[in-house]
């Protein structure tokens, strides 16, 4: 029992350690701009109730609550002309300024999502087809293209790749494979420069294709479903092959549905990555048009590195989508960390 | 039935069938993994601005980011910031040990039987999802040192001057670290822990609990030696992440500042190959980055060898 009750705290604690910083975030992007730096340690956000003759301000005369609009101040305190209570309305006061406060409700601001999305404008994008549109608008179009197109890309021929490693004989496979299982441990970073190079040759970079081409390949995705394949029984496939199907039939028709989980896996695996992915696209892109998500993002924090409600409101755009692919993909997505872990 | 003369024939036909399905794939590995890991390789010994012929200059670069010299009696690296931004980024990889430690502590709470584990779960896993820009602004709002959430809290609790985290030389990396383990602890290692943990044969619980063995020992003696393998993959990836690591938020938070505090091997290379256009020196300091990967996983690999027991 008190074992149990430990565990629950230790949850609890390690949960809410986990949840506030996201909670500040979400909280700083419906804040009024006025308020982001003055009240920093208020959760919820609030600002100044407005009347229409200016902001109320509350205080007390001879013991009545009494709230009002300030119409001077001087040396002496702060004079209000009353709205409450009505029987003293239109009287004017004036109190010591340590006595005022200004009468606040829960405000959830929500423009700061509105200024933050069209705080940018892109000239045009898609080859003129939309003409002085909202930055983040272009950006997630952007976002969703390459990171479809990738996906897939990479699943499409990494489960080619993959069958024909698990199933297919042929001279040279099981060098070919260990050349694969080689690269997995080379890290990113050596090759990054030289395809650089040979898509500034080709004239790709700062393009759709820079984005796309290099990344649709890969030895991990491979790597993966083939240990995937291998687990799935032979006999069907043996049954087709009888039957007279060729080899692109049986990949289509039997391996593919069958590797349900394994390829719901890989599919959110690369889709997060790829929406996620920071510096190959901040490497190759220069074009504001062409911009994804997270160097949009690192743009937009340039002209605003201090307006922290905008910025706030901008990172929760750019984390939504990937919230919602993880949950709902999560059962997928834990089981291929522990594919990847464990035949790893 | 097959005669006998067409059987190579056929067995011709059936292998280019193979290669068909492997040629996609292989000949983007070829051209984006293959080819460039090579070509890493020789550009090291270049001297290249992008524009006209690569200069061979043999091992000019390595000498450079690996010598010294004699200034005034005292020995003077040649690149002195390579030895410093290095050194940051292990620094940074302090922060490895506690990171697992805190998602093998994890996984350990997540895998009691109790209820609402699953949504637990979900929120320790969260961050590490996130986009890591969108993370890193959020951290630099917290790390803020006016107005931050965290130096708020401190001067609410009494810290009269507290640290002032990303300006500041000697706070910036432990706040580089800090964020680290908010993103990392419940992350892919902690699902790694619990997928080990739900390995371990319940009866070897029971038979350690029939020993007497209390829940320190039963941790120590059973759960611990047969998370070895789990533990030594976790390590292994953690390195060559570590050594890698840093870009994004050097980049978004600080710029590799103050004063170069935070400037990770990952943005030097950076710097050098895409804003100096120094590709034959980035390159070559890629070179040794992957030396260091590899020669550290292989240490990783021995050491393991004597303590990793494998089922």
């Amino acid at each position: 029992m008190g074992l149990k009750a430990a565990a629950y705290m230790a949850l609890g604690a390690i949960g809410l350690v986990m949840a506030v910083p996201l909670a500040w975030m979400i909280s700083t992007s419906l804040k009024d701009p006025s308020q982001v730096m003055v009240a920093n340690d208020r959760w919820l956000p609030r600002r100044q109730v407005m009347s229409k003759y200016g902001p109320v301000y509350a205080t007390a005369v001879d013991g009545v609550a009494v709230r009002g609009t300030q119409v001077a101040r001087s040396p002496r305190g702060r004079t209000l002309r009353l709205l409450e209570p009505a029987a003293m309305a239109g009287r004017t006061v004036t109190v010591a300024a340590s006595k005022v406060r200004p009468v606040e409700q829960v405000h959830l601001h929500w423009g700061n999502y509105a200024a933050a999305w069209s705080a940018i404008k892109v000239e045009s994008a898609f080859g003129g087809l939309l003409r002085n549109a909202d930055a983040f608008l272009i950006f997630y179009i952007n976002s969703i293209l390459v990171a479809v197109a990738v996906t897939l890309g990479q699943v499409f021929t990494s489960s080619l790749a993959a069958y024909a490693f698990a199933r297919l004989r042929f001279p040279g496979r099981d060098s070919l494979f260990l050349g694969y299982l080689a690269t997995l441990m080379v890290p990113a970073v050596i090759t990054m420069i030289p395809v650089y190079i040979l898509l500034s040759r080709l004239r790709l970079t700062d393009s759709y294709w820079a984005l796309i081409l290099p990344a649709m390949f890969s030895a991990y995705g491979t790597f993966m479903l083939r240990q995937f394949f291998l687990t799935i029984p032979r006999d069907l496939e043996d049954a087709a092959r009888i039957d007279g199907a060729g080899l692109f039939t049986i990949y289509w028709r039997i391996i593919m549905p069958l590797s349900k989980p394994a390829l719901a896996a890989l599919t959110t695996f690369i889709f997060l990555h790829t929406w996620n992915e920071f510096m190959w696209p901040l490497i190759v892109i220069d074009s504001l048009q062409l911009k994804t998500l997270p160097i949009g993002l690192a743009h937009f924090q340039g002209p605003y590195a201090t307006e922290w409600h905008l910025l706030m409101a901008a990172s929760v755009i750019v984390m939504v989508p990937v919230l919602l692919v993880f949950i709902a993909g999560q059962r997928y997505f834990v089981r291929g960390i522990i594919l990847s872990g464990i035949k790893g | 039935m097959a005669s006998t003369t067409d059987r190579p024939r056929a067995r011709r036909r059936r292998h280019l069938g193979s290669y068909l399905f492997l040629a996609p794939n292989f000949l983007g590995f070829l051209a984006f993994t293959l080819l460039p890991v090579g070509a890493a390789f020789i550009l090291s010994f270049t001297e290249w601005g992008l524009l006209g012929h690569p200069r061979y200059v043999g091992l000019a670069n390595f000498s450079k980011l690996l010598g010294f010299h004699r200034q005034g009696g005292a020995l003077t690296a040649n690149d002195p910031y390579f030895w410093k931004y290095l050194g940051n980024t292990v620094f940074l990889m302090l922060g490895i040990p506690l990171s697992i430690a805190g998602s093998l502590f994890s996984a350990l709470l997540l895998n009691q039987r109790l209820r609402g584990v699953v949504l637990f779960r979900t929120l320790f896993f969260l961050p590490s999802i996130c986009s890591a820009v969108a993370v890193t602004l959020l951290w630099k709002w917290i790390f803020q040192e006016d107005y931050g959430l965290l130096n708020t809290w401190l001067r609410g609790v009494g810290v009269a001057d507290p640290p002032r985290w990303l300006v500041s030389t000697a706070w910036a990396k432990p706040a580089f670290i800090i964020m680290g383990l908010w993103t990392a602890v419940g992350g892919y290692n902690m699902i790694l822990y619990l997928a080990g943990l739900q390995n371990i044969p319940a009866e070897l619980y029971e038979a350690a609990a029939m020993d007497g063995a209390n829940w320190w020992q039963r941790l120590r003696h059973v759960t611990w030696p047969l998370l070895a393998p789990t533990t030594f993959f976790i390590t292994t990836m953690s390195i060559i992440a570590g050594f890698q690591g840093g870009f994004v938020a050097a980049y978004m938070m600080t710029g590799g500042g103050p004063a170069g505090a935070t400037t990770t091997i990952m943005l030097y290379i950076y710097q050098n190959a895409f804003q100096w256009f120094q590709m034959g020196y980035a390159a070559a300091i890629a070179c040794i980055l992957f030396a260091l990967i590899f020669g550290f996983t292989l240490l990783n690999w021995r050491l393991s060898q004597r303590v990793v027991y494998y089922q």
